[in-house]
């Protein structure tokens, strides 16, 4: 059985934080937002360009742990392509799947259930959400969060 | 008991004759600490987090219980056997804190909740009733959150100026160019005894003869020194020392200021209400003596006998052996930190203790904590509560590693072959 450790350090996530995708910035883009974690000082900016209701195009720029550069990565990957409402119902999805122990949570989450690990760290769950956290300010135009 | 009297002169006539402390037993000290015998993720539990908090000996958790279990009451109020009893044991507690600080007296001795709110107290009852539109406070570019939030709160309100003496690259206070920023408008000098961030011990006595020269009076955040080495506030010659019971093997919630009783006597109360009067009438009250004068409501009773208890735990074992041991841990974890590639120390002034702060390549320092507390090693990622520190050393983070008394080298092996394997994950 795998650890709960490689679980959460599993080669996806370990690949995109090498290699982080969409990782730029787009200027002008239609929606910006910065995403801070002062628990561990990790900094997200993120940039999304929306046309006609839908994401075009989406990227970040930021430093942090593995978890918080590789969840963004996948993020983007996932919303690109995709409506406002259906990027914000993965939001939905995603947090229920990283604070919560059902297994069904998991199911149809595609590349991103690579993060349902962190559900066995509570102190990531935070780290794993900046970029989802980022998101819905930047589709709100709310230029700053704070996870506390 | 005769022969129990008598071994004990022996063994003290003895000490007297050495010329090395007694050998210390680490092993013995381990075992005053209950929950270092407890396993974590299936592990050892390898404490490396003291400089956020200590463990507690036996002895303080014996306090505890008993003076919860035979003499619970309220203290300087009820004329009752139970208040008496814990009254004197409120005081005596009183009286351990100044002997371990060599204060002159207990009235320079105020228990407070930490040593946030002691520096609150002076920034706030000595800081702001002096401070005017100019003036400076002069604080070290390595201080934690505590030793810097109060003085730009006050600052802000009074039109003050906060300003900060630099350190260099290791970590270290440029003391130059501490002297060159002291001058007529600087009110207080407000300066860590020991970053908690880097390990770097300042030099204090040093701060004072500058800042005294210029008339400038000291406070001197103590929050790490104290369970690291002796202080004695007299020879050091502050005017302010502020310290936090839970770090010196204490409970959290019970905090001291020292103050030299010239300066208390002078300052305004700092909170408003019960124990803090002399007498109270609607058109005007006025205030108790020294240290009650800063004591408003039921002080944390049980607070000030644990701490009493854990200085003399301490002081059991005396800071001799304490700084040994603790020194030759920072030797060798220096050494067991620098045969791991990819690992840089962050803090490596030449005056440190029982504090290594470090970065690995390219891996992410919470990565790094999450990792190695899967191998029951608990330390400390993040900013550590000073931000500049990280900023001017140009990390957003690091990794720490912080001893105390009951730590061992084989611990610090423990840590060296968990971050071998953070690297295993990350290469
Ligand atoms: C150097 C320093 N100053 C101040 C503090 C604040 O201590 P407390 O939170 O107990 O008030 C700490 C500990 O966190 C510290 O390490």
């Amino acid at each position: 059985m795998r650890s709960s450790l490689d679980e959460l350090y599993q080669e996806v996530i370990l690949d995109h934080n090498r290699r982080p995708r969409n990782f730029r910035t787009i200027a002008p883009a239609s929606h910006h937002a910065n995403g801070h974690n002062p628990l561990c000082g990790d900094r997200l900016s993120l940039y999304v360009q929306v046309e006609a209701g839908v994401i075009a195009d989406v990227a970040f720029q930021g430093s942090g742990c593995a978890i918080s550069k590789a969840s963004a990565s996948l993020m983007t990957d996932a919303v690109k392509g995709h409506s406002i409402e259906d990027a914000h119902g993965l939001f939905l999805r995603f947090h229920r799947m990283v604070t919560t122990s059902a297994d069904e949570a998991i199911e149809d989450m595609g590349k991103l259930s690579v993060l349902a690990g962190v559900r066995e760290f509570p102190m990531r769950v935070k780290c794993a959400s900046l970029a989802w956290h980022t998101l819905e300010a930047a589709l709100s135009y709310t230029p700053e969060i704070s996870t506390e | 008991m005769t022969t129990g009297a008598g071994t004990r002169e022996a063994v003290s006539g003895l000490r007297t004759e050495r010329t090395a402390p007694p050998a210390f037993d680490v092993q013995k000290i381990r075992n005053d600490f209950p929950i270092l015998r407890r396993r974590v993720h299936g592990h050892p539990l390898v404490y490396l987090d003291n400089a956020a908090t200590t463990q507690k000996p036996q002895a303080v958790i014996d306090a505890l219980t008993r003076y919860y279990t035979e003499s619970n009451a309220n203290v300087h109020r009820g004329v009752h056997h139970l208040s008496e009893v814990a009254t004197i044991a409120y005081d005596a507690a009183r009286t351990t804190v100044r002997t371990f600080f060599n204060a002159a007296s207990d009235r320079e001795i105020v228990f407070t909740r930490n040593a946030t709110e002691s520096i609150n107290l002076v920034a706030n009852a000595f800081a702001r009733p002096l401070l005017q539109a100019g003036d400076e406070i002069l604080i070290s570019a390595m201080e934690h959150h505590s030793n810097i939030v109060p003085w730009q709160l006050v600052c802000a309100e009074r039109g003050a100026r906060l300003r900060v003496a630099p350190m260099d690259d290791r970590g270290e206070l440029i003391l130059d160019a501490f002297a060159a920023l002291l001058n007529e408008r600087t009110c207080l000098v407000a300066i860590t005894h020991m970053s908690n961030a880097l390990g770097t011990v300042n030099p204090i006595a040093d701060i004072v003869r500058l800042a005294h020269a210029a008339d400038i009076p000291v406070l001197v955040d103590g929050s790490q020194a104290a369970y690291h080495m002796a202080v004695d506030v007299q020879a050091l010659g502050v005017d302010f020392y502020a310290a936090t019971g839970h770090k010196i093997y204490g409970p959290t919630g019970i905090g001291v200021l020292y103050g030299r009783e010239a300066l208390l006597e002078k300052m305004p109360p700092f909170l408003g209400g019960g124990d803090m009067i002399a007498s109270v009438t609607f058109e005007r009250s006025t205030w108790n003596v020294l240290p009650y004068k800063f004591e408003a409501g039921t002080p944390h009773i049980e607070g000030a006998i644990g701490l009493g208890a854990a200085i003399e735990y301490v002081s059991g074992v005396g800071f001799d052996a304490i700084v040994d041991h603790e020194r030759d841990l920072l030797e060798y974890g220096t050494r067991v930190l620098e045969a791991v590639p990819g690992v840089r120390l962050v803090g490596t002034a030449p005056a440190k203790a029982s504090i290594l702060s470090f970065v690995m390549d390219g891996i992410h320092p919470h990565d790094v904590g999450t990792i190695v507390d899967r191998e029951g090693v608990a330390i400390r990622t993040g900013h550590h509560c000073a931000q500049p520190v990280m900023d001017r050393l140009g990390v957003p983070a690091t990794a720490r590693a912080s001893m105390a008394m009951y730590n061992t080298r084989e611990e610090l092996d423990a840590l060296g072959t968990a971050l071998r394997k953070v690297q295993g994950i990350f290469a």
